[in-house]
C-alpha cells in the first residue's frame, strides 16, 4: 500500500514537472526577482497645450519602456496616491512604500517647456530608504518636439533599467529592422523597439528580404533580387542609400554579421548548391564552410565569441539546426526531429532561439512555434503556443526579449515577447510584416 | 557606121591572139588532176571551267580548245569559235557539254561546275513566335514535398524538353526554382535553388549546353497559386522554364 502511494506520488510529480517544462516561468531576469516599481505621470509645470502634449508623449513612452523591460512589476495607476510629486520636496515616501502601492522604487519628475525647449527633471527613489532615498537624479533638455519627448523618456528609462537591472543596458533606444510589403513590394523598413517611427529604408521595387543591421548601426545587410539574381546588398543608414558590396555568382542571401562587425556569413548557390560562406565586412576573403548537395542557409554567429555559427541544413532531409566552428569544423546537430529553421544566437552565447514544427509531414503542416534551446544541454522550452505560424525570432541586446513574426491575427505581423514567452505585444498593423532583426545596441 | 569586114577580121584575130596568148602561158603539158586531199583527222576538244567550284552568284570561266573542228558548239551557249573562253554564272551545279565536229567525226568534252548554295541567313529572331513555341514545348518539372530530386516522370518530361532545345540551339532560358507556401522564407529560397540546379544538371546530362541556361530561386515569393490546398502546393513545387531569347 505504502509502495503504491509512493509510486503514485512519483508519477504525479513527474507529470507536473514535464508539463511545466513546456511553459517556462523563469529565465527572463535570469533569476533576479522582479522589482516593484511605481512610475506615476511626470508633473507638467508650465501651462499650455504644447507642454500637455509633450508631457503625454513622455509619460506614455516612459511608462511603457519600464513596463516592458521585463524586470519590473509596475504599480498600477489605480494604486497611485492622489497627489503626484513633481520634485523631491513633494514626495511623501511612505505613501508609496506602503500598501496599496507597496512600491520598492519610485520614479517621478516634472516637465516644462521654455524657450522652445523641453526640460525634464527625473528622480529614482528607494522607498525603503527614508534617510537618503535618491538613487538617480537626472536633467534633460532638448528642442521641444514630440520625437525628443520620446527620446528623453527612452533615455531616462534606460538609466533606471541599467541601474536596477544588474548592470545590463536598457533597450529603449534600440531599433528593429524588418520586411514590409505595405508599399506594394517587399522592402526593408526600420522602427523603434516599441513599434514607433516605422519608416521605409529601401526602394528596390523588387524583392528585399532578411535584413541584418551591423553591430555599429551603420549599415543594414539584406538580400535582394537584382539583374544578377539574389545578391547581398548594403544599405547605409548614414548615407540613406545603397553602398557597394561585392556580387557573387548564383543566388546569395540570409546575411548575418559577426558581433565584432568584422565578418558576414551568408548562403550562396554560386557552385550550384547552397552552401554557407563567410566574407569580410568589406566583401573580401570569401571562405566556404559547408559542402554537399543539400540546402544550407540562415547562418547566425555566436555573439559572445564570434567563433561559432549556427545554421539550417537539409543534410538529413527536413531542415534541422546545426552549430559549427566559424571555420566549418566541429559540426554538431542541435534539433532531433520535425522542421527547424531560423536560428538566432542569444547575446550571452548560451541559447538559440528558433522556429520549430516538432511534428511535421506533408498534408499536416502543423503549427510553427518559437523555441529556446540551451546549447550546452540541448534542453529546450517552447515559448509560443497559439497554434499559428511563428518564425524568425531575433534576440534583443539585453537578452530579455525576443522579436518574431506571427500570423496569429490572420496576417503576418511583428511581435515581441519576453524571453520566457510572456507578455506578447504586437508592433505592426499595416500590411504584411516579417523577418524582424533586433539591433546589437 | 558600118563595120567593115576587114575590121571584123582584125578584131577576131586580136581576140584570138589574146585568147591564145593567155591560154598558152604555160607551155607545159596539162598536169594530171591533183590527188584528193587526205581525209581531215577527227577533231580534238578540251573544255575546262576555272574555277570548277563556286557558290551561287559567283562566275566561272569556261575555256575550250579544239583542233580540226569545223563546227563547235557548247550546250546552252550555242556555236562558238574553235577555241576560246566565256564567263558563265550558273545558278546550280552544271555539266557543260562541248561538241566539236568535222567531216571526219565528232569529239565531245565536258566540264563540271559545282555550285554550292550559301548558308541561308538566320531568320530574324521572330521572338514572339519562338517564345510561344518555347512555352508550348518546354514543360516545367514538378517536385515532391521538400525534395529536389527529379522523379522518373519528370525525367521523361525533361527528355522531351531537351529534344526541343536541341532543335532550337539558339534559344537561351532561365530555370526558376519555386516552393510551396509552407515552410520558412529562407529555407525555401535554398530549396528553390536546389530545384533549379537539379533541373539544370538533368538538362546538361541530356546534352544541353550549360551556358544556355541561367538559374534563380524564388523560394515561396512568387507562387503560381495561393490556395492552401494540396493541389496548389503541388503546383508551386516546380522548376519553371522562362524563355530568354
Amino acid at each position: 500500500m505504502k509502495r503504491t502511494l509512493t509510486l503514485l506520488l512519483f508519477f504525479l510529480l513527474a507529470t507536473t514537472f514535464l508539463s511545466a517544462q513546456d511553459w517556462i516561468h523563469t529565465g527572463t531576469g535570469l533569476g533576479v526577482e522582479k522589482i516593484r516599481l511605481a512610475a506615476p505621470d511626470f508633473k507638467q509645470v508650465t501651462p499650455g497645450t504644447e507642454t500637455q502634449n509633450l508631457a503625454m508623449t513622455f509619460n506614455v513612452t516612459f511608462q511603457n519602456d519600464l513596463a516592458s523591460a521585463g524586470i519590473f512589476e509596475m504599480v498600477s495607476r489605480s494604486f497611485w496616491p492622489l497627489s503626484v510629486p513633481g520634485a523631491p520636496q513633494e514626495v511623501v515616501l511612505n505613501e508609496w512604500g506602503s500598501p496599496p502601492p507597496n512600491a520598492s522604487m519610485l520614479a517621478f519628475g516634472n516637465i516644462a517647456v521654455q524657450d522652445a525647449n523641453i526640460n525634464v527633471q527625473g528622480w529614482l527613489y528607494d522607498t525603503k530608504n527614508s534617510q537618503s532615498p535618491q538613487v538617480l537624479g537626472k536633467q534633460y533638455r532638448e528642442q521641444a518636439t514630440d520625437a525628443n519627448a520620446r527620446l528623453i523618456a527612452h533615455r531616462f528609462a534606460d538609466e533606471i533599467i541599467f541601474r536596477l537591472g544588474g548592470g545590463v543596458p536598457g533597450i529603449a533606444e534600440s531599433k528593429i529592422y524588418f520586411v514590409s510589403h505595405r508599399s506594394g513590394a517587399k522592402e526593408i523598413w526600420e522602427m523603434d523597439y516599441d513599434g514607433a517611427n516605422q519608416k521605409q529604408l529601401t526602394h528596390l521595387d523588387s524583392i528585399a528580404l532578411s535584413p541584418h543591421v551591423s553591430p555599429d548601426n551603420s549599415r543594414v545587410a539584406f538580400s535582394g533580387v537584382t539583374k544578377e539574381g539574389w545578391q547581398i546588398l548594403m544599405y547605409s543608414l548614414e548615407l540613406n542609400r545603397l553602398v557597394t558590396f561585392p556580387r557573387f555568382s548564383g543566388d546569395n542571401y540570409s546575411p548575418a554579421w559577426s558581433a565584432d562587425g568584422q565578418n558576414l556569413a551568408f548562403s550562396s548557390s554560386r557552385t550550384g548548391n547552397t552552401e554557407i560562406y563567410t566574407v569580410s565586412a568589406a566583401g573580401g576573403n570569401l571562405k566556404r564552410l559547408t559542402e554537399g548537395r543539400h540546402p544550407d542557409v540562415s547562418p547566425t554567429w555566436n555573439p559572445k565569441t564570434n567563433a561559432q555559427i549556427a545554421w539550417v541544413s537539409g543534410r538529413t532531409g527536413l531542415p534541422q539546426i546545426y552549430t559549427m566552428a566559424s571555420d566549418g569544423t566541429n559540426v554538431v546537430r542541435m534539433t532531433d526531429q520535425g522542421y527547424a529553421v531560423s536560428p538566432s544566437w542569444s547575446p550571452n552565447g548560451q541559447f538559440l532561439a528558433f522556429a520549430w514544427v516538432r511534428h511535421y509531414g506533408p498534408g499536416a503542416p502543423g503549427a510553427s512555434d518559437i523555441y529556446v534551446m540551451d546549447i550546452a544541454s540541448k534542453q529546450w522550452v517552447q515559448l509560443t503556443h497559439d497554434g499559428g505560424r511563428n518564425d524568425f525570432p531575433s534576440w534583443s541586446p539585453d537578452g530579455r526579449h525576443i522579436v518574431f513574426q506571427s500570423n496569429r491575427t490572420g496576417k503576418l505581423q511583428i511581435w515581441t515577447m519576453l524571453a520566457d514567452g510572456s507578455e506578447p505585444r504586437q508592433l505592426t498593423t499595416q500590411g504584411e510584416n516579417s523577418q524582424p532583426n533586433w539591433s546589437f545596441k | 557606121m558600118k563595120i567593115t569586114r576587114s575590121q571584123w577580121t582584125r578584131v577576131a584575130v586580136a581576140l584570138a591572139v589574146v585568147l591564145t596568148v593567155s591560154a598558152c602561158k604555160k607551155k607545159t603539158a596539162p598536169a594530171p588532176p591533183p590527188p584528193p586531199p587526205p581525209p581531215a583527222p577527227a577533231p580534238t576538244a578540251s573544255l575546262t571551267a576555272n574555277p570548277n567550284s563556286i557558290t551561287a552568284g559567283q562566275s566561272t570561266t569556261l575555256i575550250w580548245r579544239t583542233d580540226f573542228a569545223t563546227d563547235v558548239s557548247i550546250d546552252g551557249i550555242g556555236k562558238v569559235d574553235p577555241s576560246g573562253s566565256r564567263t558563265v554564272t550558273p545558278a546550280e551545279s552544271t555539266t557543260y557539254h562541248l561538241v566539236a565536229r568535222n567531216d571526219t567525226g565528232t569529239q565531245e568534252a565536258t566540264a563540271r561546275v559545282t555550285v554550292t548554295q550559301p548558308t541561308p541567313p538566320p531568320p530574324p529572331p521572330n521572338n514572339e513566335t519562338e517564345a510561344q513555341l518555347f512555352a508550348s514545348n518546354v514543360q516545367d518539372v514538378f517536385f515532391e514535398y521538400d525534395s529536389y530530386d527529379i522523379t522518373q516522370q519528370y525525367q521523361q518530361v525533361l527528355q522531351r524538353d531537351a529534344q526541343f532545345l536541341q532543335q532550337h540551339p539558339n534559344i537561351q532560358f532561365t530555370i526558376e526554382g519555386h516552393c510551396d507556401e509552407r515552410g520558412s522564407t529562407e529555407y525555401n529560397l535554398a530549396l528553390g535553388d536546389n530545384r533549379a540546379n537539379a533541373t539544370k544538371q538533368a538538362l546538361v546530362s541530356l546534352g544541353i549546353s550549360a551556358n544556355r541556361m541561367r538559374t534563380i530561386s524564388y523560394g515561396k515569393e512568387k507562387p503560381f497559386c495561393t490556395q492552401s490546398t494540396e493541389s496548389c502546393w503541388a503546383q508551386n513545387r516546380r522548376g519553371h522554364f522562362v524563355y530568354q531569347r
